[in-house]
């Protein structure tokens, strides 16, 4: 490997993971919102079909994803893992957590600044739920929440229970609808949640926060300005970064990774001391794949909101540290053949720090959770994605065909993050990377994303963006 | 035996992309109605 004195190196300072888990929140997914209208059965066996906190818990993923077992150890875990869950898991892990309902509900009305959340008082006084800030939810008796739902604004459940309404801020401009301020509101809320934990976890004062770069996906703005942004700033706002300002980086999935490269970049050049990229879940993402788990008796296991929060800055001498130097990106004449991803992407950046695709331990592709993915048809991501780096070694001739399986099970891992986009896509690895690379299990690592841009109708092109993270 | 033949690709974002699909089977004489790459998670 080259190591010449162009290299640039940026530090990882800390990582958080957390999964909110909103199972009453599953009905407003795009999905479920538009079969249910369709078919009214659905609704029913949806509503049976949802998992306890206690569950979504212990599903042997979810610990994964949160730092309490690794990828490598998941394989080796009995399945299916919706019915052996772990034992005495708990929702706080390594370098992350669970959030349930009630809490998400409680920091939706508390970091509402323009009245579009009200929660029932006495569901809320019950429940002595903590708050996460000095704002005062907005409580209301029983019968004024009801009317609210009478007038349109969104119901919020809990089990059978109405718990709160969410309102529309326009009535006419269907980006300020309930339905697109919930997912909105939701992401901010989720991703303030990562930054937050992540600081405290670093024992960093959120005002010693330079900027913050949101890969969060949803479009936040009214009908001049949609899609116009920076939920950045807002999610700086709420943890009390008071120094920092913020920007929005979108790429769909990919938008994590470019997040990181243009973090790293402001460091880099000297701009920022340090950067925290953060992003928020996708409440459109909830349910997606409902039908099949119902059709196949599984619970629905898109009842989670991911968020991560990664502050970067300058590294640290022994420190595992992202290589700036090996960012690649997929080019607009590159076309969209998995194999042409696979040679921009993985390939072409090796090639820059003179590495052979046999020169990275492992390498994190989109890690979706196949449970999820395999019983609608969608196959098994992450195992496509390694096949196709693995077939690329054997054109290559860095391995033999009949080496292709060991290049998968060594370089690969099975894939443990719900389906919500940019949550998935390779940076759900950073955190165990980190620990690979600290312990010596691994000597580096590769994160690869790819973006589907053609879903917007702007054009037929994908993206993709990948680096390489090492060890000190 | 496809010439003339109408024919709507779908492609997939991890496979074969929708417009790869319809520039091989226009080149086989087929009618590509519609095309669409879709991303199934």
């Amino acid at each position: 490997m080259s190591d010449s004195s162009k290299a640039m190196r940026i530090g990882v300072e800390g990582v958080f993971y957390s999964l909110t888990h909103v199972p009453d929140l599953v009905r407003y997914g795009s999905k479920p919102s538009r079969e249910t209208k369709a078919n009214h059965n659905l609704a029913e066996g949806l509503a049976k079909k949802l998992r306890s906190f206690p569950e979504a818990v212990a599903y042997a993923p979810h610990q994964v994803y949160i730092g309490n077992i690794t990828p490598q150890g998941l394989s080796g875990l009995p399945k299916p893992w919706y019915e052996k869950l772990i034992e005495g898991a708990s929702a706080q892990g390594r370098f992350g957590d669970l959030v349930d309902e009630e809490q998400f509900y409680s920091s939706l009305a508390a970091s509402d600044q323009f009245e579009l959340v009200t929660l029932e008082e006495k569901w809320f006084q019950d429940r002595g739920i903590k708050q996460t800030n000095a704002r005062v939810p907005r409580l209301r008796p029983l019968a004024e929440v009801q009317a609210l739902c009478d007038r349109g604004a969104f119901p919020l459940y809990s089990g059978n229970k109405l718990a709160g309404a969410f309102e529309a801020a326009h009535a006419e401009d269907a980006n300020l609808s309930a339905e697109v301020l919930l997912e909105n509101l939701a992401a901010k809320v989720t991703g303030a949640h990562s930054l937050s934990g992540l600081l405290k976890q670093l024992q960093m004062k959120p005002a010693d926060v330079d900027y913050v770069i949101s890969c969060s996906e949803e479009a936040v703005g009214d009908r001049y300005n949609r899609g116009g942004g920076n939920l950045a700033k807002a999610i700086a706002e709420e943890v009390g970064c008071e120094n920092a300002s913020g920007s929005d980086t979108k790429a769909f999935c990919a938008g994590p990774l470019y997040a990181m490269v243009h973090g790293a970049s402001l460091i880099q050049s000297g701009v920022c001391r340090n950067v925290a990229v953060v992003a928020g879940g996708s409440l459109a993402k909830l349910g997606m794949k409902f039908e099949s788990h119902l059709k196949k008796n599984m619970p629905v296991l898109e009842d989670v909101l991911g968020s991560f929060a990664v502050i970067l800055g300058a590294a640290k001498p022994s420190a595992p540290h992202m290589r700036l130097d090996s960012a690649a990106f997929h080019p607009v004449r590159a076309g969209a053949s998995p194999q042409v991803m696979a040679e921009f992407l993985a390939e072409k950046a090796l090639a820059k720090l003179e590495m052979k695709l046999t020169d990275v331990d492992r390498y994190a592709v989109e890690l979706h959770n196949p449970e999820i993915t395999v019983p609608s048809g969608s196959g098994d991501v992450p195992r496509t994605n390694y096949l196709t780096l693995a077939a690329l070694a054997v054109m290559r001739g860095q391995i033999q065909k009949s080496q292709m399986e060991d290049f998968v099970r060594a370089r690969g891992m099975i894939g443990y993050a719900p389906t919500q986009g940019h949550i998935p896509s390779a940076i759900v690895y950073l955190g165990h990377a980190l620990d690979a690379l600290r312990d010596g299990k691994i000597s580096n690592a590769m994160f690869i994303a790819k973006g589907s841009l053609f879903l917007g109708r702007m054009t037929q092109l994908s993206d993709g963006c990948s680096f390489l993270v090492e060890k000190g | 035996m496809l010439e003339g033949k109408k024919v709507i690709a779908i492609g997939e974002r991890d496979g074969v992309p929708g417009p790869v699909i319809a520039e091989c089977l226009g080149g086989a004489g087929l009618e590509v109605v519609f095309q669409v790459t879709e991303c199934f998670v």
